[in-house]
């Protein structure tokens, strides 16, 4: 028998209960809960007249439609959004579930506060409703997104009905160049497996540029596993984990650490595991990165001219005109060319301190040529310590927006959109039709790209401001 | 949940590739508390103009396509966000079965908890389905899921392949959590264990 993956042992060690096709019941260690697919869910709850099984599992918290700006704790504006967000608010305190109100200084995107508090910790299984759950695999968690019914299944019995993924090994090799991110590395990886590639895969993010990674830039790369098709992204746990977790609120302490270690440190993909598929980059290979159409796959290093419709396969001559057509955009320019109206950083991708800190060292001492830039931290607790690190000041002073945490203009079901036609350099995960607001265009990218494409007006190769 | 069983209707040829469930429902349209009442919204800024009016070249704005039932799409349909709004949208509308090569999986999950059988075929069968779609009212499709086929309008039969499980508790519209509250005490058991093996959990 072959030996077991990182995937294998932590579904292993969550199966109730497993039928004899195989549909198994797995058990839920953390449940996250945001506004927008859950008052569906809890509605279903008291209509059935069900408990939640597990609240001390459930963590919960409003993000997709809060406001960055004024007085948010006082007053919603608009009034859809306001009833969503008591939804939440009446819910979490009906059936006793953890909740970070608005007014919280710990409130932030549930991808971001999972990880800051400690909840998310290696081996467990988590998920959300929401598709970037997959952000915890970061920790050697399997993590992803799930419906809402699924939402409502996992209160009311703490499992999930699944079936196994197969097994993909993505690995990095060598070492990054100057300039290159974590975020490139995983718009690569789109780029080279579209976003249908990881399709009924849990992907394992593993070799010496991911190890070498810190556990903000391993949660970007798994937060876009999802991008890739992948029910999840795992990274197996390491010291670089352990550390990080340490200390955190919702940690274990004491004995219990110890406890846990001892079974973390298990937690990594036997030499003789066996891979459905394995892919392989070498970290040298990869330049700062960017999206030129409306699929997160549609990437190009900076250094690249835009695509023409003609020059990809098949079925896919359609959707590279659309695209192209959407981006406004012509084949053949530079895609350093690009003139940029927007700068957004922020997202569950990339609004952790270390992307502050990547584009404020970029921003120090300069000034945006952009229409507008804004800045949204992804909790309150990473505004606090950018604030605390002088951060906030080097945004203002280049001209940057400084916010409140929240999901903002990743998907602009909140006040921050763009309009028809706006061109944004994005730090988030979706560059989809619309998604920052109807006809607006977004081109993905790390934080230190976003900052130099503040800066210079177009898309920029970071490397030529460092 | 509604039972699906067998099907005969419209099919609707909607031959793009990676359709997101942000095109199928917009952001603007998650606010909703309710489950119901998103299928006006269905492909919503494909179908409308800036100012709401319908946009006439829409597929599900055509005369001959408004009632349609089933779908037939691209490669990697429902990709990205987890939101169900997409199938409850494609329901409320009025379709039951959508057809592709591949379908994103947590919107394929989705599908089956709200009625709706989602096939996954081969590109080249869907392209024989498309081109079956494309002709319009007269060219009537039937899904017989207890058979597991598809039968186009000249009579040509496909079969396709689904997960028996899955099968099962859509042909008689059983509802997920009442079958797995049956499992109680084996969670319960699972949950007694942890507190020994996993305390810190
Ligand atoms: S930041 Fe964007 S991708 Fe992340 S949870 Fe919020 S809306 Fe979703």
């Amino acid at each position: 028998m072959s030996g077991k993956t990182l995937y294998d042992k932590i579904w292993d060690a969550h199966v109730v209960h497993e039928a004899e096709d195989g549909t198994t019941h797995l058990y839920i260690d953390r449940h996250l809960v945001h506004e927008v697919t859950s008052p569906q869910a809890f509605e279903g709850l008291r209509m059935a007249g069900r408990k939640v099984r597990a609240p001390e599992k459930t963590i919960a918290v409003p993000d997709h439609n809060v406001p960055t700006t004024g007085r948010r704790d006082k007053q919603i504006e608009n009034e859809e959004s306001r009833i969503q967000v008591e939804a939440l608010d009446k819910n979490a305190r009906d059936f006793g579930v953890h909740y970070y109100p608005v007014s919280d200084v710990r409130q932030g995107i549930v991808h971001i506060i999972g990880p800051e508090q400690g909840w998310t910790l290696p081996g467990m299984t988590i998920v959300c409703g929401d598709s970037h759950t997959a952000t915890h695999g970061a920790f050697g968690a399997l993590a992803h997104g799930i419906g809402t019914s699924e939402v409502e299944h996992v209160l009311a019995t703490q499992t999930l009905i699944q079936s196994k993924s197969k097994n993909m090994k993505v690995e990095v090799t060598g070492k990054l160049s100057p300039g290159v991110t974590a975020k490139d590395i995983v718009l690569s990886i789109i780029g080279k497996t579209g976003t249908a590639g990881g399709t009924g895969y849990v992907i394992e993010y593993c070799g010496e540029a991911i190890e070498a990674l810190s556990m903000e830039g391993r949660m970007t790369i798994c937060n876009m596993a999802i991008e890739g098709g992948a029910r999840a992204g795992l990274i197996a746990p390491d010291q670089t984990t352990f550390d990080y977790v340490q200390g955190r609120p919702h940690a274990p302490k004491g004995a219990q650490w110890e406890a846990a270690m001892a079974w973390w440190k298990t937690l990594y993909s036997d030499d003789d595991a066996h891979w459905d598929k394995v892919i392989t980059l070498r970290g040298e290979d990869i330049a700062p990165t960017v999206t030129w159409g409306t699929s997160p796959e549609d990437t190009l290093p900076i250094t690249a001219a835009v695509p023409a419709a003609d020059t990809f396969e098949g079925g896919k001559v359609g959707a590279a005109q659309r695209s192209l057509d959407y981006m406004g955009l012509k084949p053949g320019t530079p895609l350093s060319e690009i003139e940029i109206d927007t700068v957004f950083i922020g997202s569950c991708t990339n609004g952790r301190i270390e992307d502050l800190r990547a584009a404020a060292e970029i921003l120090k001492g300069r000034k945006i040529k952009v229409k507008r830039a804004m800045v949204v931290p992804g909790s309150g607790l990473v505004r606090a310590q950018a604030e605390e690190e002088g951060l906030a000041q080097i945004f203002q002073d280049a001209g940057f927006e400084w916010r409140l945490a929240g999901c903002s203009m990743c998907l602009a079901m909140n006040p921050d959109q763009l309009s028809p036609g706006e061109r944004c350099a994005a730090t988030s995960n979706r560059n989809f039709e619309g998604r920052q607001g109807r006809g607006g265009r977004t081109h993905l990218m790390s934080p230190a790209m976003a900052a130099a494409a503040a800066v210079t007006g177009r898309l920029t190769d970071v490397r030529e401001l460092t | 949940m509604d039972k699906f069983e067998k099907l005969t209707g419209i099919a609707a040829p909607l031959p793009l590739v990676n359709v997101d469930t942000d095109m199928i429902i917009p952001k603007q349209f998650l606010k909703t508390i309710k489950r119901s009442g998103l299928g006006v919204n269905l492909f919503d800024e494909m179908r409308y103009d800036d100012s709401g009016n319908e946009i006439p070249d829409f597929v599900l704005n055509k005369p001959q396509y408004r009632q349609a039932e089933i779908l037939v799409a691209g490669d990697n349909f429902g990709c990205g966000s987890s939101r169900e709004h997409a199938p409850w949208a494609i329901k409320d509308f009025g379709i039951r079965c959508v057809i592709a090569p591949s379908f994103a999986e947590i919107f394929y999950n989705n599908c089956f908890k709200n009625g709706i059988l989602p096939i996954r075929l081969p590109q080249e069968t869907v392209d024989l389905l498309m081109k079956d779609a494309e002709k319009g009212e007269n060219a009537r499709m039937t899904v017989d899921l207890e058979a597991q086929e598809v039968t186009t309008s000249d009579g040509e039969v496909v079969r396709f392949e689904i997960d028996p499980f899955r099968k099962h508790c859509l042909l008689e519209g059983l509802d997920d959590i009442a079958l797995t509250l049956e499992q109680a005490p084996a969670i319960d058991t699972f949950e007694s264990r942890m507190a020994q093996e996993r305390p810190w959990v």
